[in-house]
């Protein structure tokens, strides 16, 4: 499919989304909805370096919480219009991203994944200690109850809704776009064997650089609108870990080499999180994960889309 | 006589305790083709490493058309006209055959000449080399599915398709059928008339003594000859190191 057709057809189908619901005249799906929107930009930008590049980020918390943390301390300032959170967000998450990059360009495998939780438990413990913030106690964030559109009234929620749904989108189109690009092949090297990839002219320290940034500050940018959703702000809840092991598990489950992988991990086990929290209880959400992860393990070590590639290259062969 | 195109000197190497390379000196003339040969663990493919900055050598220069290689990381040096293939195989295994060859392709050579190749310019090239090495049927499909023979010939394509004016070849013939080592024999004698310059590094002595113009020897980390292959194989230094194994 061409990147142009792409792009349209993601935007109708995204149109399409948020005017279902409003059709359906029920709040609740936005609420539900945008959780599952975060994940997707999660999901996506943890898989442009854990995926493309090969580096596990156990970090992903932390991007997500100084995006919403850049949002509360620029709203306790002066409130600014949401966009302007969001890059503000993407960009103080882009630079943690580089900065986590050029202090772990050398470190492999696990080595990786321990500094990057030890990033997320810094930044938290400087969070807690940043009174501006609300430091440990949190912050409150009194959200408009709407917001006014070319003189229509929209209902908050669905604002915010609107805006995860476009950085869905966003970070759909990106990842799409590096996978076929000249960068998607230099990730795959590096993914592959990072002394093949040098030999070949890949100037992989530079190309970790990139992915780091990036995929920081997607999740900043996810997690600048965060406050306004939940209304009160703690470092408990936004480096939660439930967002480290989602953004892991959401693209393990979908498979890790393709953008259609995070996708549709996110979008499952989202939502079946989003039912499981209305069913039973929230506690109950980080136990399925951890079930569905064994389960892929154990079936499907490549994901669904792993196991659909293999599939189709099996038939091509017969 | 011209000036050298890699020229290395008084380089050495460690591991840990253990010498691997000791004050090694040689030069390679532009479109010479070098024989490097001895025994196993010899330092062959440690002396490459160092050559194409895989691994840091810690005393000595290497110098490439004069200008001194130190600090510059491997992909700077394959841009600047190197290039190797691994002894032991290391494709991209993630990425198709044809994929693996697109690689140098779009980092080294559209990065050298600063201008883009189109799709339809890098699948023809893809296409083109996969057929110098016959694996011109094998491109949709993945190094996992090659043969150690097949992986061979796809690393060195990889290394080919990187336009280098030094080619390293790193026993690229290893298991390969008498027909198959007199084809890349051809191959390699074919890329050396167009004018790059090739160190190849074998245990096949026919091989050796059929393609090279002159042949060093490495024995225990350090040069023990160099010179015309007929020359070096009566020295009774290298006859002793070899019988000595
Ligand atoms: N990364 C490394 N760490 C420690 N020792 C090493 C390393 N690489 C090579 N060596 C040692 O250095 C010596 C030279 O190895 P090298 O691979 O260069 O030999 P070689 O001449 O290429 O041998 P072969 O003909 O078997 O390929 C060997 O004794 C080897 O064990
Ligand atoms: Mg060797």
């Amino acid at each position: 499919m061409r990147q142009s057709t792409f792009i349209l057809g993601a935007v109708v189908l995204a149109i399409a989304l948020f005017f279902a619901p409003r059709v359906l005249e029920n709040d609740y799906i936005f609420f539900a909805g945008y959780v599952v929107l975060q994940y997707i930009v999660l999901a996506t930008a943890w898989n442009i370096l854990g995926g493309y590049c090969g580096y596990v980020n156990f970090g992903s918390a932390a991007f997500f919480a100084l995006g919403a943390y850049t949002a509360v301390a620029i709203h306790k300032f002066s409130p600014m219009p949401m966009p302007l959170l969001i890059v503000a967000g993407g960009i103080i998450s882009g630079l943690v991203g580089l900065g986590m990059g050029y202090l772990t360009l050398r470190l492999r495998g696990v080595f990786f994944a321990i500094a990057s939780l030890a990033m997320a438990v810094v930044m938290q413990t400087l969070v807690i200690n940043w009174d501006y913030v609300g430091g440990s106690r949190g912050a409150y964030i009194i959200r408009p109850q709407q917001v006014e559109i070319f003189s229509y009234q929209l209902p908050y929620i669905q604002y915010l809704f609107a805006w995860m749904l476009f950085l869905a989108v966003a970070s759909l189109v990106i990842a799409r776009t590096i996978e076929r690009s000249k960068l998607g092949y230099g990730f795959a090297t590096i993914r592959d064997d990072e002394q093949a990839a040098e030999a070949c002219g890949v100037p992989t320290l530079r190309l970790k650089l990139i992915a780091t940034t990036m995929s920081g500050a997607l999740m900043g940018m996810a997690g600048a609108p965060f406050p306004y959703y939940i209304g009160y702000l703690e470092p408990a809840s936004a480096f939660s870990l439930t967002y480290a092991v989602n953004s892991i598990a959401m693209p393990m489950i979908g498979g890790t080499t393709s953008w259609v992988g995070p996708l549709i991990g996110a979008v499952l086990l989202g939502t079946v999180q989003q039912v499981a929290t209305v069913t039973i209880s929230s506690a109950v959400n980080l136990l399925l994960v951890g079930i569905l992860l064994v389960v892929f393990v154990i079936i499907a070590p490549n994901g669904i889309m792993g196991a659909v590639q293999a599939w189709q290259r099996k038939r091509r062969k017969a | 006589m011209t000036a050298p195109l890699l020229e290395i000197q008084g380089l050495g190497k460690r591991f840990g305790g253990f010498v691997a390379l000791d004050n090694i000196n040689l030069s390679v003339a532009p479109q010479e083709r070098v024989g490097l040969i001895g025994p196993n663990g010899s330092g062959k493919s440690t002396l490459v490493n160092c050559i194409c900055g895989t691994l840091r050598n810690e005393t000595g220069t290497v110098r490439f058309e004069g200008k001194a290689m130190d600090g510059l990381l491997a992909h700077e040096r394959t841009r600047l006209g190197m290039a190797r293939s691994f002894q032991l195989p290391r494709p991209f295994k993630t990425l198709t055959v044809a994929e693996n060859l697109r690689v140098p392709l779009l980092y080294t050579v559209d990065a050298r000449s600063g201008s883009k190749l189109s799709q339809r310019e890098l699948d023809e090239r893809c296409m083109e080399l996969l057929a110098l090495v016959g694996l011109a049927d094998k491109a949709w499909q993945y190094p996992g599915d090659l043969t150690q023979v097949e992986m061979r010939k796809l690393e060195l394509a990889r290394a080919m398709a990187a336009e280098p004016k030094l080619l390293i070849a790193d026993e690229s013939m290893a298991g390969l059928s008498h027909s198959e080592v007199d084809d890349i024999l051809a191959l390699l004698v074919r890329l050396n008339e167009r004018g790059i310059t090739i160190i190849m590094i074998e245990h096949i002595m026919r091989a050796v003594m059929t393609f090279s113009q002159r042949v060093i020897v490495l024995v225990s980390g350090k040069k023990i000859a160099d010179g015309l292959p007929e020359d070096v194989i009566r020295d009774p230094e290298v006859v002793g190191a070899y019988l000595g194994q």
